[in-house]
């Protein structure tokens, strides 16, 4: 029976090895060797060791792009999030605690969003007549729209674990709505709220579609933009476009490393109530 | 009695309007919605709502002239179109038929006696957080025909690997394939969940009953994660109709029109300007989407009641 299962193990390392762990590898690697090696595709270790050279090159090319790059990705992540955790949380509270003949609406216009996708160029129609389209408050405002689904059900499902004992203590005591929400209701959140910022951060940084269509032009580019483009201008620098895919890969693994538990959390329980 | 009392001090505070005064009564007032709802119902619902009017016109940003069914008639003509929509068809199903299979067996096995199981678990998972234009660039070059180390090392075992991208024939599956490598660790995630919420006691009993491996996984577990494979089915069903950014970043839809399917369909006829024509896509996927997962989420999740 043991035996069994260390075979199986080996043979599941193994494996993974070769599926998941090589390919990251082959980017590390690529990322470090000279231009001429790393034309050659293979995996292979490098013989001349140059991370630093390579950063910098991939960092100063086209006047520092992947700088302001990184600046705009995170003014776009920051932003987003901080206002979807706010709206979402606001209309989660209200959907789980009152039942009302909107209720049913919302709970509709929650899952539509789960599922339709977004159409484009009336988006950009919209964006323009209200004079957002190519700016960043209207990228920030198309993240937070596109999001609120899954946020919302998130919170819904949290909320429904606090007693409402706790509000009407609360009420009690002379709170408002507003004092209520803020004071008591959003600090008990918090382990979710850091859930949905974990979640929701890597999939705006990650997002490549929306600043695509949404947010064009070099002097507002985010990450994505920035390593798509690159890739159609550095065709013979492979250890650049390597360097440049290693840095982007850095946030998230940050990201997994510190909060590990609350991803699997939230992705688990957002899809299952989805 | 208690909220009646404590509402008279807010009360004083508001107009002496009737309904002025019933809103405030509620400690959950309907205005918290307002700010979600005004982002959302002007960046989502408009767009979506009037993108059918649009699709029935010919549309530049400026202006736009109603013209029927034309874009329609074009997209389900234009045979570059409608393999589009036999791409994006093949793309789901696949995508969602190998997150499955593949999900719930890494599931049964991460969830199985074995040794690191924590390592293996992260490094089945990773792949879902990193950017999918990083995996897909990473990938062109692993499916590189000549050079790359896929083939490279199936010409070692003395296979000679098809060329995976430029091939005609192969391009579509070979992106859904790295499609799976990226998002199978959130299916297998949620399988996860499904199996540890699993009594203990059924397993023991089963094996009590004289029950193998192949019993538990046949008798319990597959009856028991169902609401799970519901959610991954329906879940990678949605991500791959709408899917963009990998086939974007590895093919363009190419070789030809092979690798297209309805998402980048409208990007293309979005950059030569033919809006109308994109929206009709729109239109398109959303039918699509809508004709395909509510039906399935009705019916997979009623056979789930009666059981």
């Amino acid at each position: 029976m043991t035996r069994k299962n260390h075979l199986l193990s080996a043979v599941a390392i193994g494996l993974s090895v070769v599926v998941f762990v090589v390919p990251f590898a082959f980017i590390v690697l690529t990322a470090v060797k000279d231009q001429q090696q790393a034309s050659l595709l293979d995996f292979s270790w490098p013989a001349h060791f140059q991370p630093v050279r390579n950063f910098i090159d991939v960092v100063e090319a086209r006047d520092y792009m992947l700088i302001i790059a990184f600046i705009n990705s995170t003014i776009l992540t920051a932003a987003s999030v901080a206002v979807l955790v706010v709206l979402s949380a606001m209309v989660a509270f209200v959907l789980q605690r009152r039942r009302t003949r909107w209720t049913g609406l919302i709970n509709f216009m929650v899952l539509a969003g789960l599922i339709i996708p977004p159409a484009v160029v009336p988006t950009i129609w919209v964006l323009q007549k209200l004079g957002l389209f190519r700016t960043m408050p209207g990228l920030i405002m198309i993240e937070v729209a596109f999001g609120l689904s899954f946020c919302v059900l998130l919170f819904r499902a949290f909320i429904s674990t606090i007693p409402r004992e706790l509000d009407e203590a609360a009420i009690i005591d002379g709170a408002g709505p507003l004092r209520l929400f803020f004071r008591v209701i959003l600090p008990l959140l918090r382990s979710v709220i850091v859930t949905v910022v974990v979640v929701q951060s890597v999939f705006v940084f990650n997002d490549f579609t929306n600043p695509l269509y949404f947010l064009p032009g070099d002097e507002n580019a985010t990450v994505q933009l920035t390593l798509y483009n690159f890739s159609s201008q550095f065709t013979t620098q492979y250890n650049l476009l390597f360097m440049n895919i290693l840095l982007i890969t850095i946030p998230p693994l940050i990201m997994f490393l510190f909060f590990n538990r609350r991803i699997v959390a939230g992705m688990t329980a957002g899809a299952i109530k989805g | 009695m208690a909220t009646s009392t404590v509402h008279r001090p807010a009360r004083t505070r508001e107009p002496v309007s009737a309904a002025a005064r019933r809103r405030a009564k509620s400690p959950y007032p309907h205005w918290f919605y307002l700010p979600a709802a005004v982002v959302y119902g002007v960046l989502f619902i408009v767009p979506t709502v009037t993108s059918f009017y649009f699709s029935l016109t010919r549309w530049s940003i400026f202006d736009s002239k109603f013209i029927g069914f034309d874009n329609y008639v074009l997209f389900f003509r234009e045979p570059a179109l409608v393999s589009g929509l036999v791409h994006t068809l093949i793309y789901a199903v696949v995508t969602s038929g190998l997150k499955v299979v593949l999900g719930l067996l890494l599931a049964v096995l991460l969830t199985s006696q074995i040794v690191a199981r924590g390592y293996l678990r992260s490094v089945v998972f990773f792949p879902v957080l990193v950017s999918t234009i990083g995996v897909g660039l990473t990938f062109t070059v692993l499916m590189n025909p000549e050079r790359g180390l896929i083939n490279q090392s199936l010409a070692v075992l003395g296979i000679d690997g098809p060329g995976w991208l430029t091939d005609p024939s192969y391009a579509l599956l070979s992106v859904a394939l790295v499609d799976v490598w990226k998002g199978v660790g959130l299916a297998t995630l949620i399988y996860i969940a499904g199996i540890v919420s699993i009594p203990q006691e059924y397993f023991e009993a089963a094996r009590v009953d004289g029950a193998g491996a192949w019993d538990s996984f046949r008798r319990i577990i597959l009856p028991l994660a169902r609401s799970a494979t519901v959610t991954v089915v329906i879940l990678s069903l949605i991500g791959g109709l709408r899917s963009f950014d990998l086939i974007w970043a590895m093919t363009r839809g190419g070789p030809g029109f092979t690798s297209d399917v309805i998402a980048s369909v409208i990007y293309k006829q979005y950059q030569a300007g033919f809006y109308g024509l994109s929206t009709a896509g729109n239109v398109v996927l959303f039918a699509v989407v809508t004709a395909i997962v509510l039906p399935l989420s009705r019916f997979l999740n009623r056979r789930e009641v009666e059981l």
